[in-house]
């Protein structure tokens, strides 16, 4: 293993450390793309506009869901998300299943048995009825699957040009069941992380589906409901830490998020990392790591190393979880840092990402 | 096996690493410059430098096309994208790459039509869908890429498409590769050669690096064991004693190149005298721009160019960056003021650039252990 050589680098290296554990920054006067990327520059404006205005204690958490205390003891779980996926259909599903699926896997992520949605729209003029119907249809599909009720809704129509066609917002409430506290401070060093399938299969499959990259390979999306493939593993693994649904930004940001929050490091063995081959494919050209491409029908899970066995079996027992792995481990060294181990047999770090993966020129 | 696995084999690298070792004095020190950014990023993203022996060290080139244009040529880019009437197309890594008042992404949400394509005939085929507007490409790149702007011209002269035009920013590999040997500074035992670049123009190009130079230089390809091999090259000839060009890449790059390319190129672009680059100054025949008989394609020509210089901030140490004189983390402003959401340097600003590949990939590898980290206690 090599070392660093020079006592000065050491000296810099830790300079950069303290510098990235400062609060991001904003520094631009209007939002741009990478804003809504969920790499370091949505981190920036979540804090200096959102939680500058909004702050409490469910919110500083800045889970994918916040969990509420209700009167009678009980704890409900609280979500929300907009979907603007274009275009509305790709391999794999559309953005019906997708804003069902978001949601109700935001809910799973804090441990919560998701019931309850709403459904907000937002239709440019001109929109087809029929493509709306579809996309409805494809919402309650999913709301059915998934076992949720959507509760309530709204609708909103603008100028044809103030919106592209077709926006779409849930809510979710789900109930949390006693006992149950899914959280970055329950990671310890030593336990071990799991992802429950192959990664990058939704956002390669939606890159394809805008077909500008004149590339065709079989990538399907892998929008799914994650509630029963949840209580699966929580069931074989009561000390389950923490889980998330990689969504945007995928496995690299949303690990990024939980060794900065745990103060932890995680250590990751790519040769492990399920990756379908034409996902690979389509990354190795476009110069992209499937390590931030987004998912929607997977679970990262950390658990204690004595139930991670049963974990991975009962996750690979689920029709959802074939191809779980566990993928790393947790550290107590260097806190706030997701290193790789690399197939080829080095290491690197996998940092945040600055904004959206762009491709690369050559 | 599939394609890719056979070039990422760690069993295959191990050997390759214990045979570096064996070829390399161990009372002495290497550096070997591998010119392409193509290379850097391998090198980061697959760890290969920490396999390598402590005195085997490789320091990162100036191939990489998006980190050497100038900040002025951005500036320039922005103005185009900002007239009336403009669909302002480039490549993904170019968006974020700052000029004096912010970048293209910014320039976009400004309200400027900014696009990323893949390819010149992306933007060409917009310039055929919305012909009310004028599509302009921002062609950055090597000898790798303008081939593709040179066909894509060829194609809208042939077509007939004037909604279209291309501002010109490619440039050669071998000037600056000749003013990396000049320099006064320099401390290099070999390159390894781009092997993209080099698919196109060849190996002959690379002949006055060891016949004036007296440095022997290896064309690499872009995987893994493509780098370590040809580290592995560059030692066995120091250590016989040979001075030479040899091709590692033999997969692709033949010696005399792509000729049908060379002939294009060499249809559709004239050499400039002297184009800046971002770190490295003015290097004189060192970039294409657009030769006459495209000049109703030319977006320099077409629009009224600021064409101001902008000089590299003071606090920026790219140059010596680039020339091998310092390595990343010696710069006085790495990973404080400059990272990559706000890069000062060229080196910092595309993930092949050396500066940024270091920040993103390299930092605390010396921290990673490699025991087997998904390995389960056994119940």
């Amino acid at each position: 293993m090599a070392d660093v050589h020079d006592p000065r680098e050491a000296v810099v290296l830790g300079r950069i450390e303290r510098w990235r554990r400062k609060r991001p920054r904003l520094k631009e006067d209007a939002v741009n793309l990478a804003h809504g990327a969920g790499g370091k520059a949505s981190a920036a404006l979540v804090d200096a506009v959102f939680l500058e205005a909004f702050r409490n204690d469910a919110l500083a958490e800045l889970s994918d869901a916040a969990v509420v205390d209700l009167p009678s003891g009980e704890r409900l779980a609280i979500t929300t998300d907009s979907f603007v996926v274009k275009p509305w259909r790709f391999a794999g599903g559309s953005i019906g299943h997708l804003a069902v699926h978001g949601t109700v896997n935001d809910l799973v992520s804090v441990g919560a048995q998701p019931r309850w949605l709403t459904a907000g729209f937002v239709l440019e003029e001109g929109f087809a009825i029929d493509e709306l119907r579809a996309v409805v249809a494809d919402m309650a599909e999913a709301a059915r699957n998934a076992g949720v009720a959507i509760v309530t809704g709204d609708t909103k129509v603008v100028n044809r040009g103030a919106a592209d066609g077709l926006y779409v917002n849930t809510a979710g409430v789900g109930v949390v069941p006693e006992g149950r506290r899914l959280a970055a401070d329950r990671v310890q060093p030593g336990d071990k992380v799991l992802v429950t399938g192959t990664i990058g299969d939704h956002g390669m499959a939606v890159m394809l589906a805008r077909g500008d990259l004149a590339l065709d390979a079989d990538i399907v999306s892998d929008t799914a409901p994650l509630h029963d493939l949840a209580e699966s593993l929580l069931a074989a693994a009561p000390s389950t830490r923490w889980l998330r649904d990689p969504t945007r930004g995928g496995l690299g940001t949303v690990l990024n998020e939980l060794v900065r929050q745990a103060d932890v490091a995680v250590l990751l063995a790519e040769r492990a990392l399920p990756v379908d081959r034409s996902v690979l494919g389509a990354c190795d050209l476009l110069g992209i790591d499937p390590l931030y491409v987004a998912n929607e029908g997977k679970l990262v899970a950390v658990v204690p190393p004595q139930e991670a066995r049963a974990a991975l079996d009962a996750l690979r027992a689920h029709e959802l979880g074939k191809e779980a792995a566990v993928i790393g481990e947790v550290r107590a060294e260097p806190p706030g840092v997701v290193l790789l181990q690399t197939a080829f047999g080095g290491s690197r770090i996998v940092d945040m990402l600055v904004g959206d993966p762009l491709p690369r020129i050559c | 096996m599939k394609f890719v696995d056979e070039f990422r084999d760690p069993a295959a690298a191990r050997t390759l690493v214990r045979r570096i070792g064996e070829l390399a004095d161990g009372d002495r020190h290497y550096k070997f410059m591998e010119v392409c950014g193509g290379h850097t990023h391998t090198i980061y993203r697959h760890g290969v430098e920490q396999l390598l022996p402590a005195n085997v060290e490789l320091v990162h080139g100036p191939g990489c096309p998006v980190c050497v244009i100038p900040m002025g040529r951005v500036d320039d880019a922005l103005h185009v994208a900002e007239q009336p009437g403009v669909v302002f197309t480039s490549f993904g890594d170019m968006m974020r790459v700052p000029g004096s008042n912010g970048n293209l992404l910014e320039a976009k949400a400004r309200g400027a039509d900014v696009r990323m394509v893949y390819s010149p005939l992306d933007a060409l085929k917009i310039a055929q869908k919305e012909p009310d507007r004028h599509v302009v490409f921002f062609a950055v790149g090597f000898e790798t890429t303008a081939p593709s702007t040179a066909v894509t011209l060829l194609k809208a002269r042939a077509a007939g498409i004037h909604n279209f035009s291309v501002f010109c920013n490619h440039v050669t590999i071998v000037p600056p590769i000749r003013a990396i040997l000049e320099s006064p500074d320099l401390r290099l035992d070999g390159f390894i050669g781009p092997g993209h670049v080099s698919t196109v123009i060849g190996n002959h190009p690379y002949r006055f690096v060891p016949r004036d130079y007296s440095k022997p230089l290896v064309t690499a390809g872009f995987e893994p064991l493509d780098v370590l091999q040809a580290v592995a090259m560059l030692l066995a000839q120091l250590r016989e004693g040979r001075c030479e060009i040899e091709n590692q890449y033999t997969r692709v790059v033949r010696d005399d190149g792509n000729p049908r390319a060379l002939q294009i190129l060499a249809e559709v672009f004239a050499l400039r005298p002297h184009f800046e680059w971002r770190g490295l100054g003015f290097i004189s025949q060192s970039a294409l721009r657009l030769n006459d008989d495209f000049a109703a394609w030319d977006a320099e020509l077409r629009y009224e160019l600021p064409g101001v210089r902008v000089a590299d901030p003071k606090s920026c140490q790219c140059g010596e960056v680039l020339k091998g004189v310092i390595r990343p983390w010696e710069c006085k402003v790495f990973g404080t003021s400059c990272t990559p959401e706000t890069p000062i340097g060229t080196c910092m600003v595309s993930s092949e650039g050396a500066c940024a590949a270091y920040y993103n990939f390299g930092r605390l590898n010396h921290a990673a252990p490699l025991d087997d980290v998904t390995a389960l206690p056994v119940a």
